[in-house]
């Protein structure tokens, strides 16, 4: 009710506001003077001018009206009431909310309680017909300064034009906020985290085995991330020995050898596997492909478990392989064609004008894809959360279950919020860890794909 | 290397002969032949080409002489690259391009089914348009062919083989000690010889030229050209120019393509001087092109 | 110069034999590496196919669910409340709401077991033998519930038979669609051998029968009725979530997209702007379920497992993309459109809003109807802000406590109920690929669409 009273309000000030704006400039221009902007540019002028002071009276009172109400409840409070503890005060002050808004409470109302709430209502209408009026009244004096500016030299349509770029602007500082945010955030618990726990025993040690948050602070746990780190990394080298050769051979006879037909086809189906969300790849390992690998592993006599960092690796292989083949498809596009006929003219077969010259020109590219890949693999939670086995175990045997980075961080941190341990504070270290290694490798990767690229322009 | 020039065995004054007297009786082609007679080894016959529906050669048929230079000229989009593009089946690599007729080399059509388009690439050698040199060193850029062909027993074959086409490209002196540097690092002219020297190296019997001209400048233009003269004591070339002048300095034959057709071929002399078509007579003299 | 001619006749016969000898080899050679790639691409879309395959076989029975046609009766006798209070006049809101829950507590407290076990003895052949609860186990546990809600909303239903569709519980579903193995011994089915036979013969009767399964999408998530849950919950909180990425992440990501194409001058900044979106775009998802962790919940103090918090992290995430690709789109208008509004006098900011935008409006949308696609589909995120809680209500409002498609999915992977769930979480898979998929063929249809108008 009162947000629609309040959009209302607005809307009638612009409204007004650009219909003043536009006619006082429209009767301006009437007159045979030459007006620098159009009279719709005046119009919205006068409207921004009008509305901005506006929203700042609101917003100062969504920021200050909570406390300035609470503090009226509380004055109507008897002192008995005001020094009860904190629940039971909090239910008086609740109380006398729900008969203020109308809807009444169960049981019997007090004496008090009943003043108050009356009181509470009375504050709320006033409060509300203050902060309107207010707002009302900055902005028609706002409209009224702007009217009185208008004149045919007045650039209105550079000055609309600015506050559109400077809106425009503080859309693209999201992106930069979004980066401060999650850098401070990470290294604020990550420091919080390593006042627990020593730097050194995290980064170098070789076992993981944190204690229970509810068995107090006497046994916090070791915390070594290099078990992690390696069953991260041993994942994602197994999806890179799935994704490289499928991901690039499909890439090349796409773009080399498919005809138009099979290529408008295939393209786009393999390209529906990018498409599918990580927590169906991981479902896909947890029924499927673990249990395919454990039987066929069984058959020709290896332990193979389900859960292992083979089945992780391979799916998130599977997820990777329309990553690697689009992007080095779109690198392979990028050498000229003339180096594919400069080969073919001197009698090189088709693949050793891929193998001899194509490759090796787009190497630097797709040496980059392949780096943006790996931090992919690397940063991807769903599939090992399911399928990777979460045994935090230094082990370098694939067919056995490892745990990740990523799966830890989800273990430690789900259904928790207040993070006040090192167990919920470690993953944000890891995170960090992940943050830190995953930049590098876009840096890196974005970089060299960024000089293949100039390279052929 | 130095090469003497003999003197051009096309510089004999020419009688102008009509079609219909004496050339032979194939197609709509205005054609003189050469006073002095030479070898031909590269025949084309009832050529067409096309692409999807559409039709770019009609009915080309030219005899290709050997050991001499032929150009190739008309204006944009007449066919000649097209032309150029089928005697080493390079429109093989074009999706939905078609070739009907004939062409024999040594009296193999090379569409026969059987003729394998590695072997006939490495005999028909090709030198494009923009100097494409593979990002690899000079020395490497030169290997290539030989290297994909099994041409050398031995590294210091190889080596041999390289030095030599890059003497026959004129391009030894200036590499001689950068054989190691990446191709893509010489200057343009010094680049497309590199690849003249890239198909030398193959030791081809025709070489196919594509407007190697026309992404240099003249100094590069005048040096290549040079070489071109040189070069085709040795070999047979075809070149596609779009330069009337390039034409009369370094090719023997011409032929004049025009939407599609072949209209006019004969010694350069005649088709530059006394052109038989009137549509060669336009476009000699600037009013179509 | 003759012996350079006859040098070079030789080479070209050296040549030929060399290239003929070597032919056979770089033909196989030839062969084996195209026959690699096509091997590449039928392992590729072999794994599309198999991936699809799997979850569409064993999602489809999940839609069709064991259903028993009973005769209920609401039997007075086990049913003994009073009448439903009445509004009295002056009574305030709060006081009638609390003695209509006392009378509804009354109602609930009734045996409603005994009127469906009633129920299953009454469909049963005469003279068959089967204990309550052997009875009770072949009906879903929260139509017992629903018989009270029937009669919560139609007090006038006491004393009446009426016949009522109600679900199957989970483990007669298993027993019948032999999800579970059928020559298992007593000890190890989880239904008595009464119940087993029973069930079969109802079947057999056409008693029970298979029905689609409309409260998977209309019910929300349960534990004790694992055979009535559904996805409802998760439906409406994605939709809060997706509603909140279309309204902030698309016109913030095609506002900063129009400011660094068009606008931005050409410096440090803007460099740093541009390598932290390309960078942004590549941080794992994870990383962004810290940051909402850390930002929206501890330091805002928004709640956990709420779709608005889920909508934000959602929206940080798929901004780079959205910008990424909207000024791609932007980067392909030819400059020549950008000359001719300049030329005629138009301000860069008119010539942006009235001519390079609407040119790359269908390149937008595509662009923003693949990155919501992506966000819903998007879970480890969900997992570090509690949105993997189970939350048996639907969501009223962006900020109560609700889960999400994926992480339902997740959820119910992990159930117990192995046999039962296994089909549920393949069903719901298919009902999320199934979105994703619309979406994105809304996205080319309407690409095709608009791009032939422009």
């Amino acid at each position: 009710m009162i947000p629609l009273l309040v959009a209302a309000l607005l809307l009638v000030l612009m409204g007004i506001a650009y219909t003043q704006g536009f006619s006082r400039s429209r009767a301006i221009a009437a007159t045979g003077v030459r007006l620098h902007s159009r009279p719709a540019y005046h119009g919205s002028l006068v409207a921004i001018r009008c509305l901005l002071p506006a929203l700042l009276v609101l917003g100062l009172w969504v920021l200050f009206g909570p406390g300035m109400t609470r503090a009226f409840i509380v004055a109507q409070l008897p002192p008995d009431v005001a020094a009860l503890d904190e629940p039971a005060f909090l239910t008086a002050v609740r109380r006398i909310e729900a008969i203020a808004s109308g809807f009444g409470v169960a049981g019997q109302v007090q004496p008090y309680e009943a003043a108050a709430g009356e009181a509470v209502r009375r504050f709320h209408t006033f409060a509300l017909l203050v902060v309107m009026a207010a707002a009302a009244g900055v902005g028609i004096l706002g409209l009224l300064a702007a009217l009185r500016r208008i004149s045919p030299t007045l650039r209105a349509r550079n000055k609309v034009e600015s506050v559109v770029r400077v809106l425009l602007l503080a859309c693209s500082a999201l992106a930069i906020l979004t980066t401060v945010g999650i850098v401070v955030s990470l290294f604020n618990e990550a420091f919080r985290f390593f006042s627990f726990v020593a730097p050194a025993d995290f980064f170098f040690g070789t076992v993981w085995n944190p204690g229970f948050a509810t068995t107090g602070t006497a046994a916090i746990g070791e915390y070594g991330l290099l078990p992690l780190l390696w069953g991260t990394v041993m994942i994602a080298i197994i999806a890179m020995l799935v994704a490289i050769p499928v991901g690039l051979m499909t890439a090349i006879y796409l773009s080399q050898y498919a005809s138009a037909r099979l290529r408008n086809v295939a393209k786009p189906i393999v390209e529906v596997l990018a498409g599918i969300p990580t927590i169906v790849y991981g479902f896909f390992a947890l029924v499927t492909v673990g249990p395919f690998l454990s039987d066929t592993g069984a058959a020709i006599g290896l332990d193979i478990r389900a859960t292992s960092a083979l089945t992780a690796g391979l799916v998130m292989g599977i997820m990777i392989i329309p990553f690697v083949s689009s992007l080095s498809d779109d690198i392979m596009r990028q050498v000229p064609l003339s180096l594919r006929d400069g080969s073919l003219g001197l009698g090189a077969t088709e693949s050793e004008t891929i193998r001899r010259v194509l490759l090796p020109a787009a190497l630097p590219g797709i040496v980059g894809a392949l780096l943006l890949a790996i931090s992919r693999a690397i940063g991807e939670t769903m599939i090992v959360v399911l399928a990777a086995g979460n045994s935090p175990v230094l082990r370098f045997n694939p067919a056995e279950p490892v745990s990740t980075i990523t799966v830890t961080i989800v273990n430690q941190l789900t259904g928790d919020a207040d993070f006040a341990g090192p167990q919920s504070l470690v993953a944000f270290a890891l995170g960090l860890t992940l943050f830190v290694m995953t930049l590098l490798l876009n840096m890196v990767a974005l970089y060299i794909v960024r000089r293949f690229r100039e390279q052929y322009e | 290397m130095t090469v003497s020039i003999p003197p051009d065995n096309t510089g004999a004054p020419h009688a102008p002969v009509s079609a219909s007297a004496a050339g032979p009786a194939y197609g709509e082609t205005v054609r003189t032949p050469d006073t002095v007679p030479r070898d031909v080894r590269l025949r084309a016959r009832h050529v067409d080409v096309f692409y999807g529906d559409k039709q770019a050669l009609f009915d080309v048929s030219l005899d290709i002489p050997e050991k001499a230079v032929t150009s190739l000229i008309g204006p944009s989009g007449c066919g000649k690259t097209t032309f150029l593009r089928c005697v080493n089946r390079m429109n093989d690599t074009i999706e939905d391009c078609r070739v009907t007729g004939e062409i024999t080399l040594d009296g193999q059509n090379i569409y026969d089914p059987s003729l394998d388009v590695v072997e006939l690439r490495s005999r028909v050698g090709m030198v494009f348009q923009k100097p494409n040199p593979f990002p690899k060193s000079v020395y490497e850029n030169v290997a290539y062919g030989p290297r994909i062909h099994g041409l050398a027993r031995s590294r210091a074959e190889l080596e041999d083989i390289v030095v030599a086409s890059l003497r026959r490209a004129g391009l030894w002196e200036e590499v001689k000690d950068r054989l190691r540097e990446p191709g893509t690092g010489l200057s343009g002219g010094q680049q497309q010889r590199l690849c003249i020297a890239r198909a030398i190296a193959v030791s081809p019997e025709v070489i196919l030229m594509d407007e190697p001209c026309s992404a240099l400048d003249p100094i590069a233009t005048a040096v290549i050209e040079e070489l071109i003269d040189e070069l085709r004591l040795l070999y047979t070339i075809i070149i596609v120019t779009h330069s009337m002048q390039q034409a009369a300095r370094v090719s023997q034959r011409t032929a004049f393509f025009h939407l599609g057709r072949l209209v006019e071929e004969g010694p350069t002399e005649v088709i530059l001087r006394h052109p038989q078509a009137k549509k060669t007579q336009d476009y000699i003299t600037g009013r179509i092109g | 110069m003759a012996d350079i001619a006859v040098d070079i006749a030789e080479l070209a016969n050296r040549r030929r034999l060399c290239v003929r000898a070597s032919l056979s080899r770089r033909h196989l050679i030839e062969r084996l590496f195209r026959a690699g790639g096509l091997t590449a691409i039928v392992i590729a879309l072999g794994l599309v196919a198999t991936l699809f395959g799997m979850m569409a076989s064993k999602g489809a029975p999940a839609f069709m669910q064991a259903t028993l046609s009973l005769d209920v009766t609401f039997d007075p006798a086990v049913i003994t409340v009073a009448p439903p209070p009445a509004r009295a006049a002056g009574q305030s809101e709060a006081d009638y709401r609390a003695a209509m829950l006392v009378w509804q507590r009354q109602v609930t407290l009734a045996n409603w077991s005994a009127i469906v076990e009633t129920a299953v003895r009454n469909a049963a052949p005469p003279g068959f033998e089967i204990d309550r609860r052997g009875a009770l186990a072949l009906v879903e546990t929260n139509e017992r519930h629903r018989l009270r809600d029937m009669f919560v909303a139609d007090p006038g239903l006491l004393g009446q038979t009426v016949r009522v569709d109600m679900l199957a519980s989970a483990n007669t579903d298993n027993w019948l669609k032999g999800t579970i193995n059928r020559a298992l011994p007593d000890s190890r089915q989880q239904l008595s051998r009464q119940t087993r036979t029973l069930a079969d013969t109802l079947l057999a009767e056409g008693k029970i029968r298979f029905a689609f399964a409309w409260h998977l999408f209309t019910n929300t998530d349960s534990r004790s009725a694992p055979a009535a849950a559904g996805l409802a919950g998760a439906f409406v909180g994605s939709l809060y979530m997706m509603l909140i990425v279309i309204a902030l992440a698309v016109p913030i990501g095609v506002a900063s997209a129009i400011y660094l194409e068009e606008f931005a001058p050409r410096h440090r900044v803007t460099d740093l702007i541009e390598v932290n979106i390309n960078n942004l775009a590549a941080v794992p998802s994870i990383v962004f379920g810290l940051l909402g962790a850390a930002v929206f919940i501890r330091y805002f103090g928004l709640p956990m497992s709420a779709p608005v918090v889920g909508g934000l992290v959602l929206t940080l995430m798929t901004l780079p993309t959205i910008i990424i690709a909207t000024r791609s789109a932007l980067r392909a208008v030819p400059l020549s459109l950008r000359q001719a509004a300049l030329a005629v006098g138009a301000s860069p900011t008119q010539t942006v809003f009235h001519h390079v935008l609407p040119v790359t409006f269908p390149a937008i949308l595509t662009s923003a109807i693949i990155g919501v696609a992506q966000a819903l589909g998007e879970t480890a995120p969900l997992l570090l802000i509690g949105m993997n809680a189970f939350v048996a209500s639907i969501p009223a409002t962006p900020f109560d406590q609700s889960s999400a498609l994926p992480a339902q999915i997740y959820l119910w992977q992990g159930n117990e109920n192995r046999n039962f769930f296994e089909a549920r979480t393949s069903a719901a898979i298919m009902v999320l690929l199934g979105l994703m998929i619309t979406l994105n063929a809304l996205a080319i249809f309407l690409r095709t669409r608009l791009e032939r108008r422009v």
